[in-house]
C-alpha cells in the first residue's frame, strides 16, 4: 500500500505548504507514490491514521498544543517543515518582547481579553521525527526526504555552513560588497539561494551546532553595522535558539 | 418557511488558513450568519517593532506565503514613501512583471484548484487527476509559468529574495527575460485562452446571486491599476493613498479574529471583481473577449464572479507582462544597484493591488531607520464585512434547498472570495464567546 501522507498547518504563513503546490513538475509523480489523506488547503478530505503527517507553522495557542498531540498519537512518523515548525522561526520574535507588551502593541486596553503562548517549535511539545528547514522549506529539499521516507532510507543531513555551498557556486562573498550576511553560522542546505541571487543570508535554516556567535557578531559589528544591528539579524531565524 | 437551520462548517476547507461558517436560524429567522475567523495570532505588527528597514520587507513577507510578493512590494512602497527612496524606471518595470507573475499564479490556483472541484462536484483537485488530467496539466503548465517569473526575476516565487528597498539586488539577464516571454507566448497564452473554454463549460455551475455593494480598488490613469494608482470607491470616486484609514475604517467583532472594515455602507468588496467594476475599460481587447465569453460584464454585482474576473485578469497578466519585458529590453537591460540611502525619515504609506485586493502597510521610521510603528490592512480583512452580509441575503433566498445544499452555497461563496485567512490574522486573536 502506498503510504498515507497528510499536512497540517499551524501558525505559519502556508508558504511551505504552497512550495509545495508550486512542484508543478513533479507533483504528478509524487502522487505516484504516496496517498494524501488530508491537506486542508487543497481538498475537503479527512483521515483517521497517518503514515507520514508533515507539520508546517509553530505552536502559539492552547488549541494548538492540543491539535499537535492528537495528531501525534494518530501518525508513525512526524515531520515538521520550515522554521516556523523546526525552531519556530520569525513567529518567535514575539517571545522577545514581554508577552504584555506584545499584547498591549496589538489589543491596546484590552490586552487580557485573549489567551496566547509563546511561539514554540514543534519539537518543544511533540516527538519530531525529521525536519526540512528553511523559510520556505525549499521544493527539492522536501522532495530529498519524501523520497527518502518512501524508499526507507536514511534522509540527508547537513552539517556545514552556507558559506560552503556559497563558495562551490563560486559567487563574491557579500561582505566584500559592503554587505553583512549569517552565512558562516548558518545550517546549510539551501544551496546559498540567497548570496547567489545578491541577498545576505537571512539564517532561515538556523544555526549549526557549536557556532562562534561572538565571532559572528565581532564579523558583522566590523562591517560598519552597530552590536545592536547586528544582534536582531541574528535573532530575526533564531530567537529561541540564542540567548544574547 | 418557518424553518430552524444550524449551519457549523469547521475548519473550511480550500481556503488559506482556519475559518469556521456559522448559520443560525430559528422559526425562520435568521438569527447568525457570518463567517468566523479562528487562526491563531501572528503578531507582526509586535515583530516589527524596532527592526531596520533592511527587514522590513523581509518579515512581512512572512505575513502570508501565497500573498508574500503582494506583502514584500507593499512593504517595499511603504519604505521608499517613508526614507524617500526613489525608484528607477527599470525597477519599476520589473516589479510589474512581478505583480503580473503573482496575481496569475495566484489567479490559476484558485480557479482551478480551489474554486473549480466544487463546479465539477469534486472534494479537491486530486481525484480530478483521473477525471480531467489535460485541465490539471493545463493549470499546472500556467502556474509554473507564472512562478518562472517569480523564480526568474526575484530567485524564489514565494518569499521572493532580489527585490529590496530601492531596486534589486540581481537583474535578471536579456536570455531570461526572452525565455519567460517565450513561454507566456507559446504556453501560457495558449493555455490561458483554453482556461476561458472550460469556465464558459462550467459556468452553469455558478450560482446566480446578487448583492449590489462598495467596490473599492487602485485605480491608475494610464493602465488596469495593480502596482500602482490611487484609491477608487464605486461610491464616491478617488481618494488618496495617504487617507487610506478614512476608507478602511477598521473595527473589531466577536465573531472573528480578524478585524472588519467599512467605508461608505455597512461593508465593502476588493479584489478581482471589483477591479473589474472600477478598471474594465482599460483591459485590453482580449481579456475583454475572455470576459464577455464567460458571460462577465461591467457592474456585475454576483461574488460568485469573482473567480471569473480572476481568470480574465489572468488572460491580461499573460499579455501585458510580455509588454513589459518587450520594454525593459528595448529599454536596455541596466545593472542597476538598489538606492539605499534615505533621504528622510518618518512616516511612509503604501498600497498596491494584490491578487484578493488592495494591500495597505503603513510604517514609522525612526532616524536610524528602525521601525518605531507598523499597521498593514490586509484584503481579506476588508472583505469580511461583505461576506457575511452576503450570507444574510443569501440564506434566507435558499432557504427552500437542503441543509446540504444550502451548506455548499456558503462554502462556495466563501471560496469565491479567495479569502485568505493567514493573512488577515496577522494581528488579532480574540476569542469569542457563543
Ligand atoms: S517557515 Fe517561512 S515559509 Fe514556511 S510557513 Fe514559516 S514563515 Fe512561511
Ligand atoms: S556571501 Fe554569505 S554565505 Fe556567501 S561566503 Fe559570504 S558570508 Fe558566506
Ligand atoms: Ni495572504
Amino acid at each position: 500500500m502506498k503510504p498515507q501522507v497528510a499536512f497540517f498547518d499551524f501558525t505559519s504563513c502556508e508558504g511551505c505548504q504552497l512550495n509545495k503546490l508550486n512542484l508543478e513538475n513533479d507533483l504528478l509523480d509524487i502522487l505516484k507514490h504516496i496517498d494524501i489523506v488530508e491537506f486542508r488547503e487543497a481538498m475537503d478530505d479527512k483521515a483517521d491514521f497517518y503514515d507520514i503527517a508533515f507539520i508546517e507553522g509553530s505552536i502559539s495557542s492552547p488549541s494548538c498544543v492540543e491539535r499537535i498531540h492528537d495528531i501525534r498519537r494518530r501518525c508513525t512518523t512526524l515531520v515538521a517543515i520550515g522554521s516556523c515548525a523546526v525552531n519556530g522561526g520569525v513567529n518567535a520574535m514575539k517571545n522577545l518582547h514581554p508577552i504584555d507588551e506584545v499584547r498591549e502593541t496589538v489589543y491596546g486596553k484590552d490586552k487580557y481579553l485573549f489567551a496566547t503562548l509563546p511561539a514554540m517549535a514543534v519539537s518543544a511539545v511533540v516527538k519530531v521525527d525529521y525536519e526540512v528547514r528553511g523559510c520556505p522549506m525549499t521544493q527539492q529539499d522536501f522532495l530529498k526526504l519524501l523520497i527518502s521516507l518512501v524508499l526507507g532510507k536514511e534522509p540527508p543531513k547537513y552539517g556545514s555552513p552556507v558559506c560552503v555551498e556559497c563558495k562551490l557556486k563560486e559567487n563574491e562573498c557579500l561582505y566584500n560588497r559592503g554587505m553583512v550576511c549569517l552565512g558562516p553560522i548558518t545550517r546549510a542546505g539551501c544551496d546559498a539561494i540567497c548570496p547567489s541571487f545578491g541577498q545576505f543570508c537571512t539564517g532561515c535554516r538556523g544555526l549549526l551546532d557549536n557556532s562562534n556567535l561572538d565571532g559572528m557578531l565581532e564579523l558583522m559589528t566590523s562591517h560598519g553595522i552597530s552590536l545592536d544591528e547586528a544582534k536582531k539579524r541574528m535573532l530575526l531565524y533564531n530567537s529561541n535558539e540564542v540567548q544574547l | 418557511m418557518n424553518r430552524d437551520l444550524n449551519i457549523k462548517v469547521h475548519h473550511l476547507t480550500r481556503v488559506e488558513g482556519h475559518g469556521n461558517i456559522v448559520v443560525n436560524m430559528k422559526d425562520g429567522v435568521l438569527e447568525k450568519a457570518h463567517l468566523s475567523i479562528v487562526e491563531p495570532p501572528r503578531f507582526f505588527e509586535a515583530m516589527m517593532k524596532g527592526r531596520s528597514f533592511h527587514e522590513a520587507a523581509i518579515i512581512t513577507s512572512r505575513i502570508c506565503g501565497i500573498c508574500s510578493l503582494g506583502h514584500q512590494l507593499t512593504s517595499l512602497v511603504t519604505t521608499e514613501a517613508a526614507l524617500g527612496l526613489e525608484i528607477s524606471e527599470q525597477t519599476r518595470l520589473l516589479r510589474k512583471l512581478l505583480v503580473h507573475g503573482a496575481t496569475l499564479q495566484s489567479n490559476v490556483l484558485h480557479a482551478y484548484f480551489l474554486a473549480a472541484p466544487d463546479f465539477l462536484g469534486a472534494g479537491s483537485v486530486f481525484p480530478l487527476i483521473a477525471t480531467h488530467k489535460d485541465v490539471v496539466l493545463r493549470a499546472l503548465r500556467m502556474k509554473r509559468v507564472a512562478n518562472d517569473i517569480g523564480d526568474i526575476v526575484s530567485g524564489r516565487a514565494v518569499h521572493p529574495i532580489t527585490p529590496v528597498p530601492g531596486g534589486f539586488t540581481r537583474i535578471p539577464e536579456k536570455a531570461e527575460l526572452l525565455e519567460i516571454k517565450r513561454k507566456l507566448l507559446e504556453e501560457a497564452l495558449p493555455d490561458g485562452l483554453e482556461t476561458v473554454e472550460t469556465m464558459k463549460a462550467l459556468a452553469g455551475a455558478i450560482p446566480q446571486f446578487e448583492r449590489e455593494t462598495e467596490y473599492i480598488s487602485l485605480k491608475h490613469p494610464d493602465e488596469y491599476a495593480l502596482y500602482e494608482g490611487a484609491i477608487f470607491s464605486s461610491d464616491s470616486g478617488l481618494i488618496p493613498v495617504e487617507n487610506y484609514l478614512d476608507v478602511t475604517n477598521e473595527y473589531i467583532v466577536d465573531h472573528s479574529t480578524s478585524k472588519h472594515a467599512k467605508y461608505n455602507r455597512n461593508s465593502y468588496f476588493v479584489g478581482a471583481l471589483a477591479r473589474w467594476n472600477n478598471n474594465n475599460s482599460q483591459l485590453g481587447d482580449e481579456a475583454q473577449a475572455a470576459a464577455e465569453a464567460m458571460g462577465l460584464k461591467p457592474n456585475c454585482y454576483n461574488p460568485y464572479m469573482n473567480t471569473i474576473a480572476q481568470v480574465v485578469e489572468a488572460v491580461h497578466c499573460i499579455l501585458d507582462s510580455v509588454r513589459i519585458i518587450d520594454k525593459l529590453i528595448d529599454n536596455g537591460l541596466k545593472n542597476e544597484k538598489p538606492n539605499q540611502t534615505p533621504t528622510c525619515y518618518g512616516r511612509g504609506i503604501g498600497s498596491n493591488e494584490v491578487p484578493r485586493g488592495i494591500l495597505f502597510h503603513d510604517y514609522t521610521y525612526d532616524n536610524k531607520g528602525n521601525i518605531v510603528a507598523a499597521n498593514c490592512i490586509i484584503p481579506t480583512g476588508q472583505n469580511l464585512a461583505n461576506i457575511d452580509d452576503d450570507m444574510v441575503k443569501l440564506v434566507p433566498e435558499i432557504i427552500n434547498k437542503s441543509k446540504a445544499e444550502i451548506t455548499l452555497a456558503l462554502e462556495m461563496l466563501v471560496r469565491a472570495y479567495d479569502p485568505c485567512i493567514s493573512c488577515s490574522v496577522h494581528l488579532l486573536e480574540v476569542d469569542f464567546i457563543e
